[in-house]
């Protein structure tokens, strides 16, 4: 429908695209990451412009944040076993936000037609809207954690703590790039993603509690292995899932 | 419309008639249990409705990787269907399982790595309808569905394994059994045997169902087809 009178410019974009494969591979690389940065780099200088995004997740995060300090009365005793549930809800929440509100900003105005046009790889646009996730979830974990240190006094500066949300963030901005690409074009958008990624995220979401609670309680390593293991294995596979199957996701 | 196969016809016979057979077996042929007593015989259909399950979405997940690459809507019609038949299955299995833990492990519920697992399984499933009841264009509700079988099946051992790193209290009763289980049995030559055919008689019944579901499949593809051009 919408994609009828766009159709016209790219033959030159399709003639442009057939030598690709014989150039070099090296070449073809550093094209598949220019796309790649491209896609990135116009996510950042929206977000700049606009902040509407990073505002949101943010005081979502921290409305949530409040919320459990009622809900689950956050005093000095409960406060070691419960923080890393609290951070993980937290971001998962938080997440959904961003990744329903990065995938619609592309659907709306044909914006993701215009992308499918250009001669660049897929691939290269799922990479780069999971980049572009990647670094808001990130942005807002990095204010969220000093802001719940300082609210709760807990200590939450452990590097061990930092792989895991960076492992846990890939996880489920991988998953979710994808998901909510689909959610973005069916009738019940907005409610569908949750729905759609809460259930196939939670082994992810398990593992990172674990992880984050054993770091933060300094349970010893070999415990914590398995958990990172865990976190590690989800995101390779489903990277590599999301990865093969996007195509099928934006062909029209 | 086309008639209904003769084959079909067979199948639906033998169908009811191994299931009454496997229902006879469990209650009269196979040994009660000397510590649980009667309520040990869910354990036959429990097994049988979580296998045809599994069975149902592990069916779901490959057609719908066979339609995205062939992209015939046959393949489509299939994976939904196992998918309906799955879930259903799976919803015995857990209503089973709770008949059976009530007395056994004195709860209806519990967090184990397996309750939680199938909790789960069924939501992805139900989130799969969800998602596919909100999509109009045939071909693309077939693609997103197919990707959703996929990754949601890719899950559910994930689930499985991070739930089993917490303790587990499920009896293993195939394989070996791990210590700590409760309401775990050996099983005699006579139980063997009622417990395989129970599988045999689930499996010859998820054919059978999903047989229908296809031929139901097809129709409901003909007449939105029809609704299409005629509305057009």
């Amino acid at each position: 429908m919408s994609e009828i009178p766009v159709l016209q410019e790219p033959s030159q974009a399709v003639a442009d695209r057939k030598p690709a494969p014989r150039r070099a591979a090296g070449i073809a690389h550093a094209g598949f990451l220019r796309a790649l940065w491209a896609i990135v780099w116009k996510d950042l200088a929206a977000e700049m412009r606009s902040r509407e995004l990073l505002s949101a997740m943010l005081v979502f995060a921290l409305l949530v944040i409040i919320i459990f300090n009622f809900a689950l009365e956050l005093d000095a005793r409960t406060r070691y076993s419960v923080t890393s549930g609290v951070l993980w809800v937290t971001f998962a929440f938080a997440g959904t936000l961003g990744l329903n509100r990065s995938m619609s900003m592309e659907k709306d105005r044909g914006c993701l037609d215009g992308l499918l046009l250009a001669p660049v790889d897929r691939s290269a646009i799922y990479f780069g809207k999971s980049v572009g996730n990647l670094i808001f979830m990130l942005v807002v974990e990095a204010i969220v954690l000093p802001v719940y240190s300082v609210l709760y006094n807990v200590n939450l500066f452990n590097p061990g703590l930092i792989l895991v949300i960076l492992l846990g963030s890939i996880g489920y901005v991988a998953v979710g790039t994808l998901l909510s690409s689909m959610a973005v074009q069916t009738r019940t958008r907005d409610i569908l993603l949750p729905i759609l990624l809460f259930p196939v995220i939670i082994p992810a979401l398990i593992a990172a509690v674990k992880a984050s609670a054993g770091f933060l309680q300094g349970i010893p390593m070999d415990e914590i292995t398995p958990w990172l293991n865990l976190l590690i294995v989800y995101d390779i596979v489903f990277t590599a899932v999301s990865f093969m199957v996007f195509d099928y996701i934006v062909e029209e | 419309m086309e008639p209904k196969p003769r084959l079909l016809t067979i199948l639906d016979f033998f169908t009811i008639f191994i299931l009454l057979a496997a229902t006879w077996m469990v209650f009269f042929y196979a040994p009660v249990e000397a510590v649980m007593g009667l309520v040990q015989k869910v354990f036959y259909f429990h097994v049988a409705a979580g296998w045809v399950g599994m069975l149902g979405f592990l069916v779901a997940a490959v057609t719908g990787g066979i339609y995205l690459v062939r992209s015939n809507r046959k393949w489509d019609i299939v994976s939904l269907a196992s998918v309906e038949i799955g879930m259903v299955f799976a919803f015995i299995n857990v209503v089973t399982g709770s008949i059976w833990a009530r007395p056994i492990w004195n709860t209806w519920w519990t967090w184990d790595p397996r309750l939680t697992t199938a909790t789960i399984m069924l939501l992805i499933y139900a989130a799969y309808l969800m998602l596919r009841s909100g999509i109009e264009d045939p071909d693309r509700r077939a693609r997103f569905g197919a990707v959703y079988a996929i990754v949601g099946f890719l899950s559910v051992p994930l689930t499985f394994f991070s739930a089993r790193l917490f303790r587990t209290i499920h009896p293993v009763v195939i394989g070996t059994n791990q210590p700590g289980a409760e309401g775990a049995f050996d099983m005699t030559a006579d139980m063997r045997l009622v417990f395989f055919f129970s599988l045999f008689t689930f499996t010859i019944i998820f054919i059978d169902l999903l047989w229908h579901r296809i031929r139901l499949g097809r129709l409901q593809d003909k007449v939105e087809q029809l609704k299409l051009t005629y509305n057009a």
